[in-house]
């Protein structure tokens, strides 16, 4: 490690490493020696890691504060060859380290979270023994992460981008052996990971393309090439912004690979806020951010990531509007949230993506971690009643809001963290959501008409379907006897809530009109352009929301929906077909499992039947077989007998006379 | 003053007349026999040289032969005898227990 | 045509057709006996050849020892005819054609290349007496006649080895002097 030229600059700034080293550290402590220490020690040692990664995030951001950056910190060669050198080097700036204390902040708060919900979960699931598991895999998690977002090259970045992938793949089947029919949670992991697959395809082609292009994969190399002479490589810039969409497309579950997301709803709930709300769907926004560069020199795969992200938004909307499980909703939602940031990104609005983020990962993070406790509490009342009625025994399934209702009595802390959670999603103001999303807003009323009707739409019904929620869950009367005997999570659970709670609330303070903090910190990094706030936009969206929020009120919440089991939803009386369009999720997974999954199954069928079995199979054991017949057939000379052995003898030493005569 | 090439060919039928006796005859002790032709054929031939070029290590090659001959005969004959009190049988064809 | 030649020609034939007749005779004695004729004859081409030690070590040695043990071996086995054709299928034919390639073969190299075509003039009187070969034994093949005396030895021990009847003699049956041998009922 060259410190001595950091030291000169600054030496916090050497401590970079530690961000990614600390979580290791703490994995390994807890794979090594966790089963001894017990659960405490466990979920301890997991949060200092993640908590000291956001310290050490912190004096970074402090430090750059004093010295600009970027500041490249070295820290080991990985790849030396002739025309192709590439280290392991950590990158400081202010985009980085926003990401970073983004990621170590919100996933400390988590991490603490987890110590409580896992200890419930593992035991309502029956085996106590993963707890360990469970905190090794979120410490690589923050590992990776902060691997990708501190890379000062693609193929570093791509080592963390396919390392979030694995763990997402791990955490979300965490409980492996459980889900539908045993084998849920497993193929829902699968998915994840394979339709990761094609967006790590996308994004691999693109580091491709750069490489041949460029003959390097540094930031800072690429970026001034580019920006000196944009022209002379455009076909390049245009297919490496366009495949790495994909790769967006897959990470940040975007149209068309958002498919993942709702079925990673099936991991616990911890995960499903760091990895799928917070932190690893943010990859790809931090991508299209960081290479704003390349996109700023092609135009089209602007518009072409402006369109992919609003359409995505509005498309996953509808969605959530119509469905019943708690976290799916939320899980639409955050498809529709990362839509909004990717079309932001897109349009060049940079400041506007990364603040949307931030926020999102505030008050998304709290919106899934409150839901943990609503589902914990759900559990809670539902073994109660088991106890007392023994005979119970049937599906229970603690997450569907069709079973909650008025649990604002019994679960006042989790009621009221949830409500602030919801209305910063909503865009209610003052809250942290109305200042992000409106700056989203206004870049796009400078962009496009159509992307901001879109997205306005969007935003409208987003307000819409989270009033939907709150009134379902909170309100009205409890459908259930689990419901009408839940009881409060610990305070290990509602802690991280609270905290959460706040920074929705205060945190538009990041990026105010007037002060533009996040800006300015940004604008050291990355060409931003400067966005004046639009308060007409923001008044008309203010309002919608409400307008949204009334609305979901008069039809969730003045009358009592959904009393008795089986009753419908009282938006499909109104709706009629589109309600049942937006509750089958358009159908889309059914699409893919035709036009994709079963013709590949057959064709792999195919292949392993007729080609392996029936072609390389049959050579090899072909061969097999004309050596036992040849030897077969050469078994015979050894008859036995003497004489014939003789004979063998004298043929042999007539051959030989033979070639000797003739030579 | 016969010509050594005459002394030749009848060392040589009388040589391929044993050969053919070890592979057509199954009678362990014709065969034998028919080996101890091949060996005469061979003296025949070395005593046939010694008298052409006047050498006389032909015959003393030939002494030796006649010696060996003799011990390998003996032990032949004496494995031939403990092979037959288990077989009962002089044929070779009978002793074919390495067959493969 | 001298008389040598036609003397070698009459042993000659004597001595193919004994051969021939070794080979064809089914009777295991009549093959030792034609056997012996076919050594007779080769002793006297051996005279003919200036030989007279090896012809008489011939007849002494082949015919009268080696001859005798076959006929001691016959004579205890058996002379059981044994059936014509035997088990192993194409042997006789390939035998036979392999049998002519091979003389076809040693008397191309023999007579035609070997590039022999000069005749046996007579040796010497002391060529090959006695005195001579026992000379060269003892001088210049003393290595090899040593040799041959422990093959014969190990010959004599082979054979007895392999001859000996299968009950070992244990301790308490060897008898001391005066000892007589007790029956066990």
């Amino acid at each position: 490690m060259l410190l001595s030229g950091i030291a000169r600059i600054d030496p916090t700034f050497g401590l970079v490493p530690w961000v990614v080293m600390l979580p290791i550290i703490g994995l390994l402590l807890n794979l090594l020696i966790g089963k001894r220490l017990g659960e405490f020690w466990i979920g301890l040692i997991a949060s200092l890691a993640s908590g000291a990664s956001f310290v050490i995030s912190v004096l970074l951001m402090l430090a750059l504060g004093r010295t600009p950056g970027p500041i490249t910190v070295p820290f080991l060669d990985w790849i030396t060859a002739p025309g192709f050198n590439l280290g392991w080097n950590f990158r400081v700036d202010t985009l980085s380290v926003t990401m970073m204390l983004v990621v170590s902040g919100v996933g400390t708060l988590i991490h603490i979270y987890a110590t409580g919900y896992m200890h419930s979960d593992v035991r309502h699931n029956g085996e106590p023994s993963r707890y360990r598991r469970f905190f090794v895999f979120l410490n690589l998690f923050i590992a990776d992460m902060m691997l990708l977002v501190s890379a000062n090259n693609y193929l570093m970045l791509f080592v963390g981008w396919e390392g979030v992938g694995l763990c997402s793949y791990l955490l979300i089947g965490f409980w492996f052996e459980k889900g539908k029919d045993g084998l849920g949670n497993a193929l829902a992991a699968k998915k994840a990971f394979i339709v990761n697959r094609i967006g790590d395809f996308g994004m691999l082609i693109a580091i491709f393309i750069l490489f041949t292009t460029f003959g390097t994969l540094n930031f800072d190399g690429i970026f001034t090439k580019v920006q000196q002479n944009a022209p002379a490589f455009q076909g390049a810039i245009l297919a490496v912004t366009l495949f790495m969409l994909l790769g967006v497309a897959g990470k940040s579950a975007q149209l068309p690979l958002y498919v993942w997301l709702p079925d990673a709803m099936a991991g616990p709930t911890p995960v499903s806020a760091l990895i799928h709300a917070a932190t690893m769907v943010t990859a790809g926004v931090y991508l299209i951010a960081r290479s704003n560069a390349l996109y700023t020199a092609a135009p089209a795969a602007q518009a072409a990531v402006t369109w992919v992200g609003a359409l995505t938004a509005l498309f996953a909307a509808t969605i959530a509007v119509a469905q019943f499980d708690i976290k799916k909703v939320l899980a639409y939602s955050t498809i529709s949230q990362l839509g909004f940031m990717v079309a932001a990104v897109g349009m060049g609005a940079i400041t506007a993506g990364l603040f949307h983020l931030i926020t999102h990962a505030f008050f998304k993070a709290l919106l899934f971690l409150a839901a943990g406790s609503v589902i914990l509490a759900m559990e809670r009342g539902h073994e109660t009643i088991e106890h007392a009625h023994a005979d119970e025994g049937e599906e229970f399934d603690p997450q569907d809001m069709r079973a909650m209702g008025d649990l604002q009595k019994r679960l006042p802390w989790t009621f009221w963290t949830y409500l602030m959670g919801a209305l910063a999603l909503s865009g209610i103001a003052p809250l942290a959501g109305f200042f992000s999303k409106d700056e989203i807003l206004a870049a796009a009323s400078r962009n496009s008409p159509w992307i901001f009707v879109i997205l306005i739409l969007a935003a409208f019904l987003t307000a819409f379907y989270m009033g939907r929620q709150i009134f379902l869950v909170f309100f009205g009367q409890a459908r259930s006897e689990a419901a009408a005997n839940a009881s409060e999570s610990s305070s290990v659970v509602l802690i991280p809530l609270v905290i959460l709670a706040v920074l929705s609330i205060i945190g538009g303070v990041l990026n105010l009109p007037g002060t533009s903090f996040l800006e300015k910190w940004i604008a050291q990094t990355v060409a931003v352009k400067p966005a004046p706030f639009i308060w007409s936009i923001a008044g008309a969206s203010f309002a919608l929301a409400l307008i949204g929020l009334f609305m979901a009120w008069l039809v969730y919440g003045r009358r009592k929906p959904l009393a008795y089991p089986g009753e419908p939803d009282p938006l499909a009386h109104t709706l009629g077909e589109v309600y049942i369009g937006m509750q089958n999720k358009w159908w889309v997974d059914e699409l893919y499992q035709t036009m994709f999954v079963r013709p590949y199954q057959s064709f792999s069928e195919l292949l392993a039947q007729a080609v392996d079995l029936g072609v390389i199979d049959a050579i090899g054991n072909g061969l097999g077989r004309s050596i036992r017949w040849l030897a077969n057939a050469w078994r015979r000379m050894e008859n036995g007998f003497v004489r014939s052995y003789a004979l063998t003898l004298l043929i042999g030493l007539v051959v030989i006379l033979a070639y000797l005569m003739l030579k | 003053m016969v010509p050594i090439s005459y002394y030749l060919g009848l060392s040589a039928i009388l040589f391929v007349t044993g050969i053919l006796g070890v592979l057509l005859r199954r009678n362990a002790l014709v065969i034998f026999m028919a080996l101890e032709l091949m060996f005469n054929a061979s003296n025949l031939l070395f005593v046939a040289f010694s008298a052409y070029y006047k050498i006389l290590t032909g015959q003393i090659f030939v002494f030796f032969v006649m010696a060996v001959a003799a011990a390998e005969v003996a032990v032949g004959l004496a494995l031939m005898v403990a092979i037959f009190r288990t077989k009962h049988s002089v044929d070779v064809d009978q002793v074919n227990v390495l067959k493969g | 045509m001298s008389s040598g030649v036609i003397i070698f020609g009459v042993l000659a034939l004597v001595a193919v057709a004994s051969a021939a007749g070794m080979l064809i005779s089914q009777n295991s004695v009549y093959s030792a006996l034609f056997l012996v004729v076919n050594f007779s004859v080769i002793a006297v081409l051996y005279l003919i050849l200036g030989a007279p030690f090896i012809a008489l070590a011939q007849i002494t040695v082949y015919a009268g020892a080696i001859v005798v043990l076959f006929l001691f071996v016959i004579m205890m086995l058996g002379t059981a005819r044994l059936p014509r054709s035997g088990p192993i299928r194409g042997q006789r034919l390939v035998a036979i054609l392999v049998g002519v390639v091979f003389l076809t073969e040693a008397a191309v190299f023999l007579v035609w290349r070997s590039g022999l075509t000069g005749v046996i003039s007579q040796p010497a009187v002391d060529f090959s007496t006695p005195a001579a070969i026992g000379n060269a034994l003892f001088t210049t093949y003393t290595l090899p006649f040593e040799a041959t005396s422990l093959i014969l030895l190990a010959a004599v021990v082979g054979a007895i080895i392999l001859t000996h009847p299968d009950q070992s003699v244990s301790r308490k049956d060897i008898l001391k002097p005066g000892q007589k041998k007790e029956n066990r009922g």
